[in-house]
């Protein structure tokens, strides 16, 4: 049995206008750490909420741990943990009694499970009796993740659950997950940092509501169709501007230092005729050098073949 | 000698017994790509706050744009431009009508802002969507829009607070582009991010930590010196001793 199925699923807002998820369907296996990557309005908060049975989908099936989202809801509410994007424990209520409370709606206590919440719920231990507004992001953060997991769920959702946090709290919580999944937990997690997407099993990167591919991030990474070269120069902007004229070159973005840059199937075939080419432009200081594409890289490049074959797409992202 | 936008020496700032920044220095170069990193809590905003004018050091010297941020505040708020991600544009105001509206605040002559906001909408080809309601627009045009309103009065400074949060990889790349235009300009670029791969951007980049200014360099010597692939391991050694937490 899968942990979790969506079937064709179709979700729309503002009386059909809006389309927020579009004809998605999607199997995670039991004791998977699944990504669900993409960025703002891709369409990950309306998955999680229909999952959660927070919200109807207008059309196709969703299951989750063996129930139907529609028929069994109550079931599905006794058997997950969701955290919510946005903070949603009790502000008034201290770092104890939010837990307590969490404890008792789903009839168990802090004592039955405290083993699974044990190593996180130390961290924040000491401020037991201060109230949950009161908190920093990452306490808030920690404290959330309490509360969705007292109950010994067997599927966890977290949703966002970094955004906004520091590069050292995001570590710290894929640590975290990582340890939960290990007692057996299905963990689907959305996130919209795409570095974050090799610490799953498997991701599904979405985009426009639509999945673009499901794989391990080792395939989706192995499946970039073409050679990547890493390039650089004095003046990286003015190289950016001169590349994007060359009829040589595919696509070329800024990544940092670097920019990543693709051919066409023209005269260019390596790192030393790439830097050729550049060095006639004028260019000093150059480096090139073939690299391994990063999940970045795939999601840039899926995005862009999407929009060539669906146009009406485009003016999301332009 | 190279112009200096930004000067800052031994800036702090206290809030009763507890030091929120804590004797920072550095010097920003006209046209310089800064990145101002640092864990939540480490003190970034409330320095950014006293550099943008919006609030008073406790101790130490700092110029923005050439004005002391002690008594000049007015003059720095009118010579830099200033966006975040959380709140930057009238979501009920169209989108010349945001333009109109910051030009406005800025002092922008009136025929200029006519001129100048028609060559806007043009370059970011938003002339379908001009008479519409800025709320409307997808989030990754809404930002990109936020950043031009931002430098449409040609400010020596702009001061960009996690500018590209939650936007799509495509977009953020073309944000960039924007960026690097701008300082190519010679309108200098002061930048928080949480993308750590952001800060490979940026010209130089300082790290904050409990307060303190605890590395800055360019992102390269800083790889060097630390011995690390990333400026997301830079950041991972330095941050992971922070004593601090707050958001």
């Amino acid at each position: 049995m899968k942990a979790v199925t969506l079937k064709n699923i179709v979700k729309t807002y503002d009386e059909g206008k809006v389309l927020a998820v579009d004809d998605i369907s999607l199997e995670i296996d039991k004791g998977e750490l699944f990504g669900l990557i993409g960025p703002d309005g891709a369409g990950k908060t309306s998955i999680f909420r229909i999952l959660t049975t927070l919200l109807l989908a207008d059309k196709g099936t969703a299951s989750v741990d063996g129930f139907d989202v529609v028929k069994d809801y109550v079931s599905i509410r006794e058997r997950i943990g969701y955290m919510p994007g946005k903070f949603s424990l009790y502000q008034d209520l201290t770092v104890k009694e939010n837990l307590h409370f969490f404890a008792t709606l789903f009839d168990t206590t802090i004592q039955e499970n405290y083993e699974l919440i044990k190593d996180i719920y130390d961290q924040i231990k000491p401020f037991n009796n201060r109230r949950a507004g009161k908190l920093s992001g990452g306490m808030k953060q920690k404290l959330a993740l309490c509360c969705a997991l007292i109950h010994k769920p067997e599927v966890l959702f977290l949703d966002e659950p970094t955004t906004g946090v520091d590069a050292v709290s995001r570590r710290e919580f894929w640590e975290m997950l990582k340890r939960l999944k290990q007692q057996g937990i299905t963990i689907l997690v959305s996130t919209p940092y795409m570095d974050e997407a090799i610490l799953c099993e498997r991701i599904a990167l979405i985009q426009h509501g639509r999945l673009m591919s499901v794989d391990t991030p080792q395939n989706i990474i192995a499946a970039y169709p073409v050679k990547l070269y890493a390039v650089k120069a004095d003046n990286l902007y003015t190289l950016l501007s001169d590349l994007r004229k060359s009829e040589q070159v595919e696509s070329s973005f800024a990544f940092g230092e670097y920019l990543h840059v693709t051919l066409t199937s023209g005269d260019i075939s390596n790192a030393s005729e790439l830097k050729k080419h550049i060095a006639a432009q004028g260019h000093t200081n150059i480096e090139v050098e073939e690299m391994a594409p990063t999940i970045e890289d795939s999601f840039i490049r899926l995005t862009n073949e999407n929009q060539n074959r669906n146009p009406l797409h485009k003016f999301n992202n332009r | 000698m190279e112009e200096k936008v930004i000067i800052c020496n031994n800036l702090s700032k206290k809030f009763g017994d507890f030091v929120a920044v804590d004797k920072i220095s550095f010097d920003v170069k006209k046209g310089e790509i800064f990145g101002f990193l640092g864990a939540n809590g480490a003190g970034k905003t409330t320095a950014m706050r006293m550099l943008c004018g919006l609030s008073y050091p406790t101790s130490g010297e700092a110029s923005v744009a050439g004005f002391n941020v002690y008594r000049q505040q007015q003059l720095i708020k009118r010579n830099i431009g200033y966006m975040s991600q959380k709140f930057s544009l009238y979501e009920d105001l169209t989108v010349l009508e945001n333009i109109r509206f910051y030009g406005g605040v800025y002092g922008v002559p009136s025929q200029i802002i006519k001129s100048r906001s028609n060559d806007l909408v043009e370059k970011l080809g938003l002339q379908q969507e001009a008479k519409k309601k800025t709320g409307a627009l997808p989030l990754g045009w809404k930002q990109k829009l936020a950043f031009s309103v931002a430098i449409f009065h040609q400010p020596k400074i702009v001061f960009l607070d996690e500018p590209t949060g939650g936007v799509d990889p495509v977009t953020r790349r073309q944000f960039w582009e924007m960026i690097y235009e701008a300082a190519a300009s010679g309108i200098t670029i002061f930048v928080t991010t949480h993308y750590m791969d952001e800060a490979e951007y940026c010209n130089r980049i300082t790290i904050m930590v409990d307060g303190r200014i605890e590395a800055l360099d360019t992102p390269q010597q800083l790889k060097a010196q630390f011995g690390a692939n990333s400026i997301d391991d830079v950041f991972y050694q330095l941050a992971r001793g922070a004593k601090r937490s707050e958001s």
